[in-house]
């Protein structure tokens, strides 16, 4: 009795979110990955669709827009984990170094972070703008004043590196959160710990590399994971930048298509499921390395 | 106790949380509701629907006009909302829609009804030209009311533009038009000016048309099609020749059909909602002149044939209220509702018995043309090709657009149709 008195109001004050959570996202999680395995490719018509399997995860591979899709989903993917990590990592070991003003050069790194991807990508589809020369308009026109005219470019336009050009607007809205996050992480190291290291004669570099990284470890696998889910479903962003067009398809501009344009579910929701399915493959190691840790 | 009961109906609505929609009209003393659903927000559209709406009210005394606009250009977010209501069987009283293909879905699905016999109320077939009738018509059976037309194969160009290029006039056909672009490229403009994607799908709709003939377009729709063959290959391989004098895609239709009157490019193959762009004055349009800052001609190579579009109301199975609308859309019908709808929208009606003083300048050139010309209904506006087809020619053209490869094109094109053509 008094063993259920112990986890029982414990239990009723999570129950609403576990019953929410548990219909309104693993139920229609699994309700997705039910509808992919069916042959529904008709949206209007009340047909419920035969189980077909694996059938449509593997047939989506023959198709040319979605190979597209998944290559520029890799190359934002790597530009933008990759380009805000740098770039976040770099802003917080300057401020780290005590720079004068840090509360308000902080905050201006950390603004673009309140600002929606739809608010960037408006701003930034006119900064991207891909008229050259004389019609240059955004930061074309800027490199144009400034005499780099070689810097002119087609941007997001560009065939091959055009999902590149989409993670600047990324990386611009996301480096200042990684820098915080590492500034937290620099703080976290006890300064006892670097003067030890001087002490057994390590040069500056050597703290850094010996001492200050390892101790970044956990901060840095964050920082990845939040990237990364962040970056493998994109929508908003790409689509307020240059709509749903092929030149910059990504998983989840397909899956609105297949679902509301050609009004096919079964095949929305195979895209969805990849797209879950590649998250999980970030998320999933994640969780085991936190739970060894915890059990340590 | 009408007063509850109209509440209660409101609340019901306002929740969306199931409930029988039939039950819970009114009682007689109380207007009933007539859902309008559509996506006509935007400067031009809203004011002619409210146009049609007045006349409405003037009509139908015992309806309430209640109007289920959702905002957005073509309808894609209209579009959404829709088929999940009528998904759940709770449909709107009358919704608006592209007429022809794209609504194949839900005549299929059974969510509309037929209105033959509000057509033969209405004698409409005398007063719509055949050719539309038969492109509507599904088995038999029209499910639509063709509110307006628009045209989408114009070639829009820049008067002092293509003379300063050494052009008389517009090209008539597709190699004269080839033979124009070339001149403008060494007169230094951009020669063909284009938006985002959907925008290259419009132009190669007018290039099918040009270079097949209006026979042979309009047969690419019938059941077992050829699209393999040597005259589609020709024609694509146009639309690639076309498409290389394009200058930098611009973000939508809009800013590309600027560049024309701006006289930066010097042609633009764009539907006949430019013309309002074009003509309107300041903030809803540009303010320009017709004849001087632009003109028009048909696109290349269609010259007698109008590539048409249309929106249109239905009536879905279902509806809450059916009488109601009926009422709407015997307004939407009538010479009287269209002649107030379409100057004002900047499109012309349908029916061909229309009040011709009321369509100035371009729009009087259009009516003309519709009068008389041969009809071919548009791809990328939702006549010939249902959505799942059409969508799957856009994914064609986007990666066309990357490859340049006409006959991979042709084999996607070829792949479209075949398994969305019944």
């Amino acid at each position: 009795m008094t063993r259920v008195r112990r986890w029982l109001p414990g239990l009723l004050l999570v129950s609403p979110s576990i019953v929410l959570i548990g219909v309104f996202v693993y139920g229609l999680l699994g309700w997705n990955f039910k509808v992919a395995m069916t042959d529904k490719h008709d949206e209007i018509a009340e047909i419920p669709g035969k189980f077909v399997g694996l059938e449509n995860f593997a047939s989506i591979w023959s198709e040319d827009r979605w190979g597209l899709s998944v290559r520029h989903s890799i190359v934002f993917t790597v530009v933008f984990v990759g380009g805000a990590l740098v770039l976040g990592w770099l802003l917080a070991f300057l401020m780290e170094k005590g720079i004068r003003g840090e509360g308000g050069f902080r905050a201006i790194y950390l603004f673009p972070m309140a600002i929606s991807f739809i608010a960037t990508g408006v701003v930034w589809r006119w900064l991207m703008n891909s008229a050259t020369g004389e019609r240059a308009v955004g930061l074309n026109r800027l490199f144009h004043y400034l005499g780099l005219d070689f810097l002119q470019w087609q941007w997001f336009r560009d065939p091959d590196w055009g999902m590149a050009a989409m993670a600047v607007p990324a990386v611009w809205q996301m480096s200042g959160y990684i820098m915080a996050l590492f500034l937290a992480g620099f703080r976290g190291v006890p300064e006892e710990l670097r003067e030890a290291a001087r002490v057994d004669g390590c040069n500056e570099w050597q703290v850094y590399r010996r001492v200050i990284l390892p101790m970044l470890r956990p901060v840095t696998l964050s920082a990845l994971i939040i990237l990364g889910h962040i970056s493998l479903k994109v929508f908003d962003l790409v689509v307020a930048v240059s709509g749903k067009q092929i030149i910059t398809d990504v998983p989840a501009t397909f899956m609105w298509t297949a679902v509301f344009d050609a009004h096919d579910p079964a095949k929305g929701a195979t895209i969805a499921a990849y797209i879950v399915l590649s998250v999980v493959i970030f998320i999933v190691p994640y969780l085991i390395w936190n739970a060894r840790r915890g059990n340590r | 106790m009408a007063a509850v009961a109209v509440s209660t109906a409101a609340l019901l609505t306002l929740t969306a949380c199931g409930g029988d929609a039939k039950e819970s009209g009114g009682g007689e003393a109380a207007q009933k509701k007539v859902e309008v659903f559509s996506w006509w927000t935007g400067p031009g559209e809203a004011d002619g629907l409210k146009a049609m709406r007045e006349i409405f009210a003037k009509q139908n005394p015992n309806f309430e006009f209640f109007d289920a606009a959702v905002a957005g250009g073509s309808g894609d977010q209209a579009r959404a909302l829709l088929s999940s209501k009528l998904q759940a069987n709770q449909p709107p009283d009358t919704f608006q829609g592209h007429a022809g293909a794209e609504l194949q879905g839900y005549i299929k699905g059974g969510k509309l009804e037929s209105l033959n016999s509000l057509y033969d109320e209405l004698k409409l077939k005398d007063v719509l030209p055949q050719q539309l009738v038969d492109q509507i018509s599904v088995e038999g059976q029209i499910y639509s009311v063709p509110v307006n037309i628009h045209r989408s194969n114009v070639l829009w160009y820049n008067p002092s533009v293509i003379k300063d290029a050494g052009i008389d006039g517009a090209p008539a056909t597709i190699d004269e038009f080839v033979t124009d672009l070339e001149k403008v490229k060494k007169a230094g403009k951009i020669p063909l000016s284009i938006g985002s994607q959907w925008t290259v799908v419009h132009l190669m709709e007018s290039v099918l048309l040009g270079t097949l003939g209006t026979d042979a377009y309009n047969q690419l729709w019938a059941p077992n099609a050829d699209w393999s063959s040597a005259e589609v290959t020709k024609a694509l391989e146009n639309f690639k020749t076309i498409l290389s004098y394009a200058g930098t895609p611009q973000d939508d239709w809009q800013p590309a059909a600027k560049q024309v009157v701006d006289g930066e490019a010097a042609f633009n193959i764009m539907g006949d909602w430019a013309y309002g762009y074009f003509h309107n004055p300041p903030d809803g349009g540009l303010g320009k002149e017709s004849h001087k800052d632009f003109d028009w001609a048909a696109s290349p190579g269609t010259d007698g044939t109008f590539m048409w579009l249309s929106d249109s109301f239905t009536l879905p199975k279902g509806a809450p209220n059916r009488d109601g609308a009926i009422a709407w859309l015997k307004v939407a019908a009538s010479k009287e509702g269209q002649d107030a709808f379409n100057p004002l929208k900047g499109s012309i009606p349908a029916r061909t018995d229309a009040d011709k003083s009321l369509y100035q300048d371009y729009l009087s050139w259009s009516l003309e043309e519709w009068s008389k010309d041969k009809l071919a209904g548009s791809i990328q506006h939702g006549v010939v090709a249902n959505d799942a087809w059409r969508s799957a020619i856009n994914d064609a053209v986007g990666l066309f657009q990357q490859s340049q490869d006409v006959a991979k094109l042709q084999e996607a094109l070829v792949s479209a149709a075949q398994s969305n053509n019944q």
